[in-house]
């Protein structure tokens, strides 16, 4: 079978301005498909899996990008691309996570393309779902990965709502560690969702991964001064170290002062469909010294509710380890976590 | 099948009974003549019943794209018929000829596409024509001089016999090409970052990365 052929055809509309995206968002309905850097819609698109009628190309909308310093923080437009937020001076300085995290995003060619809003928006990567099966995600009435025989390496610990599908994003666990906040039009109204509330699980909507819904386009995300040039680890754990989503991740920022950990949000991705606020951890770690102690009583709590499926029990300590490595390190000074 | 009344006028293959097709054809160039002529070219199994297909039936919707547009490639300008679905793969190769652009895996995996768009690396093959419109793409055909001198990353993978198979080599120099602009003096390791798009099935990655720090050093 060719995998080479043309993608089905679609109408293609290029608008230069949020209204008129807007505009035809609302006339083509669930028939309209809003494409940011293509680098995951043209992949469903090839594969048929998807065959949306109209195609609303947003890379001619000058205002969704670039990086904005406002009163508060920062904002950043969702069309900016991964590369661009990697080499970005102010969020390299200030919010040093967000470009490591965005920097470890699949290839130098794809993060050229991809944009932030593009990156924490992409659909799940479970290969059932992938490959077109009528799982619960793609409206059907089975789950194939959560099987006896399914292949579920990759799958979620935790959050289980018939699919197990997990957040693929690596930039999605650094907008919840940096608690920020997304900024959402519609022709109605503008909202402002914080990061957590933003991505949902299954239990909520099994047919999405986030509270973006048909008429809606993620426009910004705000980062809060709060966590300006805190302490931040990332680390990403992947098969392939290019290209590939990971098996888990893990954001962290902290404020440490005078060997006293103030205050910390942490959150893996890969564990869950949503990125997972560690917040159990966090409870455990706040207020402790930065040590040894404080990092093993951290990690080994991270995975407290976790229910593996038969192929993923080995997530269980590379996610406690990822976290007992962010409570003790900082990766964007160069310190490496002491191993003890 | 309807008729294919554009892609004759926009492709600059040489017509099948141009002199070069007298006596010795070579296989680039008539492969490039099957692709002018509007036939099917049966390269690895392409499907190209989409792009012959482009007839009426596929009229836009009101406000979809202009199908007639000018491209920007290799410094020159270049008036294409393109289809609102199609990649910039698929038009490099298959209306402009320029098949020194390589699809392999179409899903932006491997980078044999990569081309640059405006001095940045980009897999053609995840990215649509359309929006290139008013850019500046470069092709591995771009890169020679006038006079014929190589690029000096081509001359760098001739010295340091950089590819084995050489299918890939295309988007590997492309990738490196992008690389020495942003960063003329890579070290090693931030070479080795910049190329991790890159698949070699040969793995002579190594060989690659010794080119592009030649390449630094001679430019």
């Amino acid at each position: 079978m060719s995998n080479k052929d043309m993608m089905p055809q679609f109408a293609l509309f290029q608008p230069s301005d949020i209204e008129n995206a807007l505009e035809l968002l609302e006339k083509y309905g669930e028939n309209g498909w809003l494409v940011a850097g293509g680098q995951d819609s043209f992949d469903w698109f090839k594969d048929r899996a998807k065959r949306p009628e109209a195609v609303i190309d947003l890379g001619g909308i000058a205002e969704l990008t670039g990086v904005r310093e406002t009163p508060d923080g920062i904002e950043i437009g969702a069309m900016t691309t991964l590369t661009e937020i990697s080499n970005n001076t102010t969020i390299k300085s200030q919010y040093g996570l967000l470009s490591e995290a965005a920097g470890r995003v699949a290839s130098p060619q794809i993060r050229n393309a991809g944009t932030i809003g593009g990156n924490v928006s992409q659909d799940a990567r479970c290969w059932y779902y992938r490959s077109g099966l009528d799982c619960y995600r793609a409206g059907g009435n089975t789950c194939y990965a959560d099987t006896p025989e399914g292949m579920n390496r990759e799958h979620c610990l935790f959050g289980a709502s018939r699919c197990v599908a997990v957040s693929p994003s690596d930039t999605a666990a650094a907008m919840v560690a940096l608690d920020a906040s997304m900024v959402i039009r519609s022709s109605a109204a503008e909202r402002v969702v914080p990061a957590e509330e933003f991505f949902i699980g299954p239990d909520v909507n099994i047919t999405r991964m986030t509270v973006v819904e048909a008429g809606d386009i993620l426009t910004a995300i705000r980062i809060p001064a709060k966590w300006a040039k805190a302490e931040f680890y990332f680390e990403k754990v992947a098969d392939r170290n290019t290209w590939d989503f990971p098996l888990v991740n893990v954001a962290c920022s902290k404020i440490v002062n005078g060997g006293v950990i103030e205050d910390i949000r942490i959150a893996c991705a890969g564990v869950e469909c949503v990125p997972k606020r560690m917040t159990v951890v966090e409870d455990i770690v706040r207020g402790s010294n930065q040590d040894e102690e404080t990092a093993e009583l951290g990690g080994g709590s991270a995975s407290r509710g976790a229910s593996p499926l038969n192929y993923n029990h080995f997530k269980i300590p590379l996610m406690e380890n990822l976290v007992k490595r962010a409570i003790r390190g900082n990766s964007s000074n160069g310190t490496v976590p002491v191993q003890q | 099948m309807a008729p294919e009344p554009t892609i004759e006028q926009t492709t600059e293959g040489i017509p099948l009974d141009s002199p070069d097709s007298n006596d010795r054809v070579a296989r680039r160039t008539f492969i490039k003549s099957v692709i002018a002529s509007g036939a099917v070219a049966s390269s690895g199994g392409l499907m190209l019943v989409g792009l012959s297909g482009c007839s009426e039936d596929a009229a836009p919707a009101a406000g979809s794209v202009e199908r007639l547009v000018t491209l920007r490639v290799n410094g020159r300008d270049r008036p294409v018929d393109v289809l609102p679905n199609e990649t910039l793969a698929m038009t490099l190769r298959y209306k402009l000829g320029l098949t020194g652009t390589k699809l392999s895996c179409d899903r932006g995996e491997c980078g044999a596409c990569t081309v640059t768009i405006d001095d940045v690396a980009h897999n053609s093959c995840s990215t649509l024509t359309h929006s290139v419109r008013g850019r500046a793409v470069t092709t591995i055909e771009g890169l020679e001089q006038p006079d014929g001198t190589l690029h000096p990353v081509q001359q760098a993978m001739i010295d340091e016999l950089g590819p084995q198979c050489g299918f890939c080599t295309p988007g590997q120099i492309m990738s490196g090409v992008a690389l020495l602009k942003t960063n003329p003096s890579p070290t090693r390791e931030e070479a080795r970052q910049a190329m991790a798009g890159n698949l070699c099935r040969c793995g002579a990655y190594d060989h690659y990365l010794n080119s592009i720090m030649r390449a630094a050093r001679t430019t």
